[in-house]
């Protein structure tokens, strides 16, 4: 059984179909690459596997490890192990990092039926984690990403990613907004959850971000719908090319 | 008095309860006599409405309608049911001044003395003749209020704490009023006088006996704090889910005085809490800071009149409102800078979280400044969670309910921070979670 299974998926915003029948499987241990031009339905595509609230899915269906994600709530498809890693992480002044990172995880916890996680294990694995993405325990004592740079939001996804241990990743342009060294602290963070039991889907752009996260699989989306698939070779192919050959096709 | 000027306003009941309740009330002579006068004053007025500008979001015409009949002095069966209430307060430790219906009970109060406090009852003092200004004890020097006439008129006990020079009690002073008679009026009104140089923290609590329904409390609390005082005044309103309390203080400060208020309220279908601050001596600093949590069709007002009579003081409000299901929140901050009181740095922010479309809320800063060498700033906001702050947190596991908490934990605390005791600020952290957790 795919572990992601999307098939055929049709998503309206406020009238307007962005999705037009997408289909993509997601087994794990693999890590797949959507790229796209602007406007193809990359984040749309994120979105509505993470449950958020706008889209209107009006045909097709998702299944995660066999179970239809669309009758969950975003909290209960984060609990079964979907973690998305914004492209934009919100702040949230008023409520510390320390304080929502070990509310979320026990949220999770018993909604799995687990036992909350000891005050001391809880902190030993934070500080671990933090110290491998060179998050410094300043930055968890201070609001949810406020006064974060742009790196420092996204490593604090890493963190979240690391500590919530999902089965699917989804990385939504992980590096807009970064510089190269942020963008390599973020990846080998990314890359150092990688594993046979665990599935990623890196949303992006750009290529370059793929020379950090080797892909196992590319595919590219057009208006709507994923055009083309294939190897890793694909990205580079693309970056020479460019999209404009796969504007025609979907058309 | 003229009866005929009361009917057409108070549907005849406010003059009634005053002429049933006269025998019943503390003090002859000059304490009488001003209480005809306040009475007279009151029912010219008539309870506050919509016109009158003061009173324009709490029409208690429609939301009291009348004034209930005084509570009669509390019997054994009373205190007994004030005990059981008072075993579950939330507040410990502190130095218990406890009002039964309206009465001091010396029973259920603390006597061990506080260094430097003297606590003696309003009702002693007004009854007592060799009190030369006893009648004194009932005005104050607010602008004329309808319904500050009235407490003084009614006032039937009350306490009169002084804290000597350079005190500095080591417990809290803490006035609780416990409500165990449905459907009647308390009239209470209590004087802090705080002495040069003293330090102390003053709490009250309005809370009712198990099932007390349908309750009016009418509180006034006339506080001095001289030069040098430091003075930490908390209210924790968490009257029934049908009560009313109408509340006034009236704070006067000193040189350097450091005052520090913050009220709290979470109970009450209908709250006004009209507090005065007027800055008498230079340097001193004010912090008048409240958090409304309220639901079902709960009312609750606060009205903050700062002056700044003097230069070189400093004052900030810093005021939030939870409101759920048809609630109604108020918030009135008006701060007058008098044509001397240069220097002066006034600030005042007020911000609402509506949780349902029935929620409102009505902001009114307002700012008069005649002086041209001042700093005054003021903003208010309302509005919903942010949806994008709640599918984040959604999407990192936590369920709506939870998210929502977490959110309205951050936006009240930023109040609640300002609470420099930090069991008392433990208590308001409490007060928010029991409030958000009943919200299921």
């Amino acid at each position: 059984m795919a572990l992601l299974e999307v098939r055929d998926l049709q998503v309206r915003v406020e009238e307007r179909e962005i999705l037009h029948g997408l289909s993509l499987t997601v087994n794990k241990g693999e890590v797949h690459a959507i790229m796209g031009p602007n406007g193809s339905g990359k984040s749309t595509l994120s979105h509505v596997i993470a449950g958020k609230p706008g889209y209107e899915v009006t045909g097709g269906e998702i299944l995660f490890k066999g179970e239809d994600l669309l009758e969950m709530s975003p909290d209960e498809r984060a609990a079964k192990g979907v973690f998305l890693a914004f492209q934009y992480p919100v702040e949230i002044p008023g409520v510390a990092t320390m304080t929502f990172l070990r509310t979320a995880l026990n949220a999770q916890r018993k909604a799995r039926g687990e036992s909350e996680y000891s005050t001391p294990d809880f902190l030993k694995k934070v500080r671990e984690v933090a110290a491998s993405l060179n998050i410094p325990q300043e930055m968890l004592r201070r609001g949810v990403n406020v006064g974060f740079s742009g790196g420092e939001k996204k490593r604090n996804e890493v963190l979240q990613m690391a500590l919530f241990e999902p089965s699917l990743c989804i990385l939504d342009e992980m590096d807009s907004g970064l510089d190269i060294d942020a963008l390599r602290i973020a990846a080998d963070g990314v890359n150092a959850l990688r594993s046979s039991e665990r599935a990623m889907v890196v949303i992006t752009h750009y290529q370059r971000l793929l020379n950090y996260i080797v892909p196992d699989f590319v595919h590219v989306m057009s208006k709507g719908r994923v055009v083309k698939s294939g190897g890793k070779e694909l990205a580079l192919e693309l970056e020479e090319s460019g999209y404009a050959q796969f504007e025609d096709q979907a058309a | 008095m003229n009866l005929a000027l009361v009917k057409p306003t108070m549907n005849g009941t406010a003059g009634d309860v005053f002429v049933a309740a006269r025998e019943r009330l503390p003090g002859k002579g000059p304490v009488a006599e001003l209480r005809q006068t306040a009475f007279d004053d009151f029912a010219q007025k008539g309870l506050p409405h919509r016109r009158v500008e003061e009173w324009k979001y709490t029409d208690l015409r429609v939301l009291l309608r009348e004034i209930a009949p005084l509570a009669a002095a509390p019997d054994q069966a009373a205190l007994d049911r004030a005990r059981t209430t008072l075993a579950s307060l939330d507040v410990i430790g502190a130095h218990r001044l406890v009002l039964v219906d309206g009465a001091f009970a010396p029973e259920l109060s603390d006597t061990a003395s506080e260094d430097g406090v003297t606590v003696q009852t309003l009702r002693a003092m007004l009854e007592n003749a060799d009190v030369a200004a006893r009648a004194d004890l009932l005005r104050t020097s607010a602008a004329s209020d309808a319904m500050i006439s009235l407490n003084a008129a009614m006032a039937t006990d009350g306490v009169v704490i002084d804290v000597a020079e350079n005190a500095a009690p080591g417990k809290p002073l803490h006035i609780v009023h416990v409500s165990t008679q449905s459907k009647t009026a308390a009239f209470t009104r209590s004087l802090a006088t705080i002495a040069n140089g003293a330090r102390v923290t003053l709490i009250e609590s309005f809370v009712a006996a198990n099932g007390t329904a349908g309750y009016q409390a009418h509180d006034s609390m006339v506080l001095w704090a001289g030069d040098g005082a430091d003075v930490q005044h908390i209210r924790l309103v968490e009257d029934a889910p049908d009560a009313a309390n109408i509340s006034t203080a009236v704070v006067a400060l000193g040189e350097r005085t450091q005052y520090r208020a913050f009220n709290l309220t979470s109970g009450g279908a209908v709250c006004r809490y009209q507090a005065f601050v007027r800055f008498g001596g230079q340097n001193a600093h004010a912090d008048v800071n409240g958090v409304s949590l309220l639901n079902g069709r709960q009312h609750a007002d606060n009205t903050l009149v700062l002056d700044h009579a003097v230069p070189h003081c400093t004052s900030n409000e810093v005021f939030r409102a939870v409101v759920d299901d048809s609630a109604h929140s108020v918030f009135q901050g008006r701060i007058n800078v008098h044509p001397d009181a240069q220097k002066t740095d006034a600030r005042m922010m007020t911000r609402a979280l509506l949780l349902s479309d029935d929620a409102e809320a009505d902001n009114k800063p307002e700012l008069e400044i005649f002086a041209d060498d001042v700093q005054c700033g003021h903003g208010a906001t309302t509005g919903a969670l942010d949806d994008s702050l709640l599918f984040y947190l959604r999407a990192r596991g936590l369920p709506e309910k939870e998210a929502q908490a977490l959110l309205i934990q951050a936006f009240v605390g930023e109040a609640m921070e300002s609470i420099a005791d930090e069991a008392l600020r433990d208590v308001a952290i409490a007060t928010a979670e029991r409030w958000l957790a009943a919200r299921g």
